[in-house]
């Protein structure tokens, strides 16, 4: 190890196991409540996206509302709403979901699976719009159903027009968890909240944790290329 | 009628913060981006380097970090910098690190380097004929920007710019965390006060919901204007 960094670490004081394994907490909380969020929000923004895109106005009139209204408003407003409008309800307190929301990790999940779930509806709503016309008029010559058509024909196809938007919004979503931290979470960003007032060290706190949350993006960044390649192999030029 | 319980001009003069903000973000993006985009295309390579390097680090760092990063180490920065000039030179100096500052240091910042990739982009449009028609009329490089490029690349410019304001003005949001009395913090004092979160929050959401629907407007006006004389295929 160099001298320069070895001397680095005898004077730190902000770096020690205690602080490290807060870090870690908060990791985990991040990652748990992002990747709730987004499985929950993929699951929901499937459907709804096929409901966006049929002609009957009064289907897709109300999906279109939900998602304009997520997507027209800052997150940290509808976490607020959620986070102390839940506990404003008449007669919560008395039920069992009190239980679950008068933590705040669910309010917050709530909060981020809705938002999630409108943008990912949009993404996959556009993909779907875009499935080139003689891939239907194929499907539909083999004489399949409307429900087979989607599933084999105009879903696969639009997951890999939608992948690359989908990338954009997983890791707008790591980002945005980090607001996790102003309704009490102890998330990635609320550790590093915790040690600056803890050490009144703002460079080592939230340096520190910034890197945390690129390693995170980077990683996520590399699995995605991954996932692209795979998903758009037949589009690869022979020469590479 | 809304009965807003006194909070109403608070709220308004929030809502003035949110905009300001908004706006003086939106300059330092725009001309981070130029920079930037200029640093990318140039063939310096450490121009190049560091505009990589700018544009990556932000796409990797959670914009609240960001902003918390440079809000207090801006303070403890600013605490150093007058110890050092008191003990050097003993003239008092301090000033108070403002998070309306830090809030338009770091929304720049952020979306600057966004900026940087759509500007990038549309330089990367601009047709080389045209830049090769101005170098043979014998622009000089600066007046070859000036009157090719720019005009032309604002045009390829415009969907990625619009598309980066409205992230932008939702993203004015976080600057109340830090403790700027714009209207989101407004509402959060006035709900806690009067416990009535739905109250004050779905009056600011609409608020919100104003400014992005009203932007999109005027871009879809921006964009039919810059493209007219354009044909578009399809």
């Amino acid at each position: 190890m160099p001298d320069f960094i070895a001397e680095w670490l005898d004077k730190n004081d902000v770096f020690t196991a205690m602080t490290l394994m807060e870090y870690w907490g908060g990791m985990v909380t991040t990652v748990q409540l992002v990747f709730l969020s987004l499985v929950i929000g993929l699951v929901v923004a499937v459907p709804l996206a096929i409901l966006r895109t049929v002609k009957n106005p009064f289907i897709s009139g109300p999906v279109w509302f939900y998602t304009y209204i997520f997507r027209g408003t800052p997150l940290l407003i509808q976490l607020y709403i959620i986070y102390y409008g839940l506990a404003q309800i008449e007669g919560i307190q008395e039920t069992f979901w009190w239980l679950i929301f008068r933590e705040p990790f669910y309010p917050a999940l709530l909060a981020f699976t809705l938002n999630t779930a409108a943008y990912t509806t949009e993404i996959i709503r556009g993909a779907i719009v875009s499935t080139p016309n003689g891939e239907i008029e194929a499907a539909k010559a083999y004489g399949m159903n409307w429900f087979m058509r989607m599933r084999r024909i105009v879903l696969p196809s639009a997951a890999r027009r939608g992948v690359q938007a989908y990338s954009n919004e997983v890791i707008f979503m790591l980002h945005a968890s980090a607001i996790a931290s102003v309704v009490t979470i102890v998330d990635l960003t609320g550790a590093a909240r915790n040690i600056y007032s803890r050490f009144y060290a703002p460079f080592d706190a939230f340096i520190f944790v910034a890197l945390l949350y690129m390693l995170l993006t980077f990683a996520l960044v590399f699995a995605f290329r991954k996932l692209e390649n795979h998903l758009l192999k037949h589009q690869r030029p022979l020469n590479s | 009628m809304l009965d807003l319980k006194g909070y109403g001009p608070a709220l308004l003069d929030g809502a003035v913060v949110t905009i300001e903000l908004a706006f003086l973000s939106l300059a330092v993006a725009i001309t981070l981006g130029l920079i930037g985009a200029s640093a990318k295309l140039s063939d310096n390579r450490l121009a190049k380097g560091a505009a990589t390097t700018y544009t990556t680090l932000i796409r990797g760092v959670p914009d609240l970090v960001m902003m918390l990063l440079f809000y207090y180490g801006g303070q403890v920065a600013v605490n150093m910098l007058s110890d050092h000039i008191w003990e050097t030179y003993e003239i008092d100096f301090f000033f108070q690190f403002d998070p309306f500052i830090s809030g338009v240091v770091t929304i720049g910042l952020i979306f600057g380097a966004y900026m940087t990739e759509t500007f990038r982009g549309a330089f990367l449009a601009v047709e080389t004929g045209q830049i090769e028609a101005a170098r043979a009329y014998g622009f000089t490089r600066f007046h070859t920007f000036r009157r090719i490029m720019l005009p032309q690349m604002l045009r390829h410019a415009l969907p990625g710019i619009g598309n980066n304001w409205q992230v932008l003005l939702k993203t004015t949001a976080l600057v109340s965390i830090i403790g700027l009395t714009d209207m989101v913090r407004v509402a959060e004092e006035a709900a806690k006060a009067e416990r009535m979160p739905f109250h004050f929050f779905i009056p600011v959401a609409f608020v919100y919901l104003a400014l992005t629907a009203g932007s999109e407007l005027f871009i879809k006006w921006l964009n039919k204007r810059a493209n007219v004389g354009v044909v578009q295929g399809g």
